[in-house]
């Protein structure tokens, strides 16, 4: 996925006023400023409470509740990979293991500054196809050793020609 | 478009696509014009045969010809087969409503799936599409009300409850402002149907929850998505808009006088807010805590204003009923679960997919023989139904029945109709572990038993399997179990138990297991 622009005030403000409006305006916000920046900055916590006309705490409290939210820039790429029963029951924890063992990539470690990260969801909805992946918002079924391997690789970019919508 | 032209069919869902269903697509457009073949490539939903997916149909004379599994690569030779006239071909299945798979259920609120255009409006109109709203605008909104009553649907969501007593709590309750809500944060492993009904006919949902809206006297109404839909929420955002432009949704629905307004809502990752209040807290911007009940959202919900919350199967079950009456879907169904059930079967299974049918089927039957036992060819040892939260059955279980009763009656739980198979390498006591760590990483913190039980569940399960002083951490752990059961405020601790306790009373042979050389992962 492409990289993000930098954080920026200004157009930060202009996506917070866009969306003020709606009922429940919170999370609606938090996704927009997430879908521009790549994450959603501290520095967005005063600038979305006073539009709201809430607390700094609420801000902060919803940013830190929902998995979803980063509150610095992603890697270059994401992959959610679902842990969730099905995908148990079907090898998914093999896969875990492997991940570590074979590349090094330790799920759900977001400790270094890794080029690429491997996270943690709890199903996709494929669950009769899995296990089941979820790239740049494409939905990815009987992931094995050499999928991940390939959506892993430096290499990957534009060569899954798979799904796109 | 040229109306001799052929029409192909390739499914746009997220799980069809997820095999390789756009590459096929393009594939056949390629194909077709290199051969100078005029089609009309519809991108439908998934008939839910998902072991076949991507699935290929074409129109003929004798009915709609399925194909699959179909790669990109086999297009050239399918093409050079026929099959744009239904030619033989080593893919061929057969007409799409003969298969086996297809034949056996009782589709009523998926009839439309897989078989329509999801965005085409004109498709769902034909295809019976808007008849039901249509016959509620005819109505008051009490007498709505009274027919999704007697038609005896409960929840599908899970817990069961009376969706007409629901909806007769929110019209009676005196109030400026109500609003609708569905709860489509569908985070059940093992469950889709919602999540394929979004992609797949998503007008059917528009039309319930304005029912559902002019019924009670709601003007606005939300959907609560979970964000890990992303295919979903594409498909709903151009229904919606789609189904404004047609004045289905907006001041005057369907030129009734009726206002009702939609809004599709993400939400962010978190598994709690498939419970209603929570969900409730989070529509309204704040962290998800569960709200103690009462009370009830009917008549204190979002925004503190009588609210009906559905999930995304009940309010799709409507229209259908005001279509047909409330006799006639009573008339399927066992006891007191009348109607139908989309039963999603996923995990360890050969032919996984999605299945309507009326309740009172037998989990064996699902498993064993629309199933076809394991995809791995070995004996199954477990199955999990209703989610996360559901207990874990043995083999010889399988004979109970679907039905909200009958799964009780074991200690087990129908939930939203989704049922996992795992064969004989799985290992029960780290399955209960798992439980627990779902529950500790999705807990929303607001009460003790589950917010520190869970966590205190891992540790014991951690004892357990590590072999230290088994006895006494079994007995440990029965007790928590039993305190999370009963003071947890909501599901989430409360049922975490059932998965738990399965695991450890039918599979106690896994609690008991000869250490292992290594303390390996």
């Amino acid at each position: 996925m492409a990289g993000y622009p930098a954080w920026d005030q200004d157009s930060a403000r202009s996506i917070i006023a866009g969306l003020a409006h709606l009922e429940g305006a919170t999370l609606p916000i938090l996704h927009a400023l997430q879908e521009e920046f790549g994450h959603v900055d501290p520095q967005a916590v005063p600038l979305i409470a006073e539009a709201l006309n809430l607390s700094r705490a609420e801000i902060h409290g919803a940013i830190s509740f929902y998995h979803d939210f980063r509150t610095v820039p992603p890697p270059r790429r994401v992959i959610k990979l679902c842990r969730a029963e099905a995908c148990q029951a079907l090898g998914c924890e093999a896969l875990v293991a492997h991940l570590a063992h074979d590349h090094g990539i330790v799920v759900d470690d977001h400790s270094g500054a890794a080029d690429i990260a491997v996270e943690t969801v709890y199903c996709l909805g494929n669950c009769a196809l899995g296990p089941a992946a979820l790239v740049d918002g494409e939905l990815i079924g009987r992931v094995d050793a050499g999928r991940l391997a390939e959506l892993c690789g430096s290499q990957v970019g534009s060569s899954h020609a798979g799904a796109r919508a | 478009m040229n109306p001799v032209a052929i029409k192909i069919f390739v499914p746009i869902d997220a799980a069809a696509l997820s095999v390789g269903a756009e590459g096929v697509a393009q594939a056949v457009l390629r194909e077709a014009q290199a051969r100078g073949v005029a089609i009309e490539l519809v991108r439908n939903g998934s008939r839910g045969m998902l072991w076949l997916e991507p699935l290929v149909e074409v129109e003929t004379a004798e009915g709609r010809i399925a194909y699959g599994p179909v790669a990109a690569r086999d297009i050239a030779a399918l093409f050079e087969a026929g099959f744009q006239s239904g030619g033989t071909h080593a893919l061929r299945l057969g007409v799409t409503e003969e298969l086996d798979w297809m034949k056996r259920q009782q589709r009523l609120t998926f009839a439309r799936i897989g078989v329509t255009d999801p965005l085409s409006l004109s498709d769902y109109s034909a295809h019976g599409g808007l008849a039901g709203l249509k016959a509620a605008l005819a109505m008051t909104g009490e007498a709505i009300v009274e027919t999704v009553k007697a038609s005896g649907l409960r929840g599908r969501g899970g817990a069961g409850f009376p969706t007409g007593i629901k909806w007769k709590t929110v019209h009676d309750a005196p109030a400026e402002q109500k609003y609708i809500v569905c709860n489509a944060d569908e985070g059940d492993s093992g469950t889709f149907a919602d999540r394929m009904l979004m992609e797949g006919d998503p007008f059917l949902l528009i039309e319930g929850m304005a029912i559902a809206a002019v019924a009670v006297g709601a003007t606005k109404g939300f959907i609560y998505l979970r964000s890990e839909y992303p295919h979903a929420h594409r498909t709903l955002q151009r229904a919606i808009l789609k189904a404004e432009n047609a004045g289905i949704l907006g001041d005057s629905v369907l030129g009734s006088g009726h206002a009702f307004r939609l809004e599709v809502r993400l939400g962010a990752g978190a598994y709690i807010c498939g419970e209603e209040t929570s969900l409730l807290e989070s529509l309204e911007g704040k962290r998800a805590l569960v709200r103690a009940k009462p009370p009830l959202p009917a008549l204190q919900g979002l925004f503190g204003k009588p609210t009906v919350v559905n999930n995304v199967l009940s309010f799709s079950a409507v229209p259908w009923i005001l279509q047909h009456g409330a006799k006639a879907y009573a008339d399927y169904g066992m006891g007191r679960s009348r109607g139908t059930l989309p039963v999603q079967l996923g995990g360890n299974v050969r032919r996984g997919g999605l299945i309507e049918l009326a309740f009172g089927i037998s989990l064996r039957e699902i498993i064993e023989d629309m199933g076809g036992g394991t995809l791995s060819g070995r004996p199954i040892r477990a199955v999990q139904v209703g989610g996360p939260l559901g207990a874990y059955l043995t083999a010889g279980q399988l004979d109970v029945a679907m039905d909200y009763e009958a799964l009780a009656s074991m200690k087990a739980m129908l939930g939203h109709g989704g049922i996992v198979v795992f064969d004989d390498t799985v290992d029960m006591a780290r399955q209960a572990r798992f439980a627990f760590a779902f529950c500790a990483k999705e807990s929303c913190g607001k009460c003790t038993p589950c917010r520190i039980g869970a966590v205190r569940g891992v540790e014991v399960m951690d004892r357990i399997i590590a072999g230290t002083e088994r006895p006494k951490n079994i007995a440990v752990l029965r007790d928590l179990n039993r305190l999370m059961t009963d003071a947890s405020l909501c599901a989430m601790g409360g049922l975490t138990p059932m998965p738990v306790m399965s695991a450890l009373n039918h599979f106690s042979e896994d609690f008991d297991r000869p250490l292992p050389a290594l303390a390996a992962e």
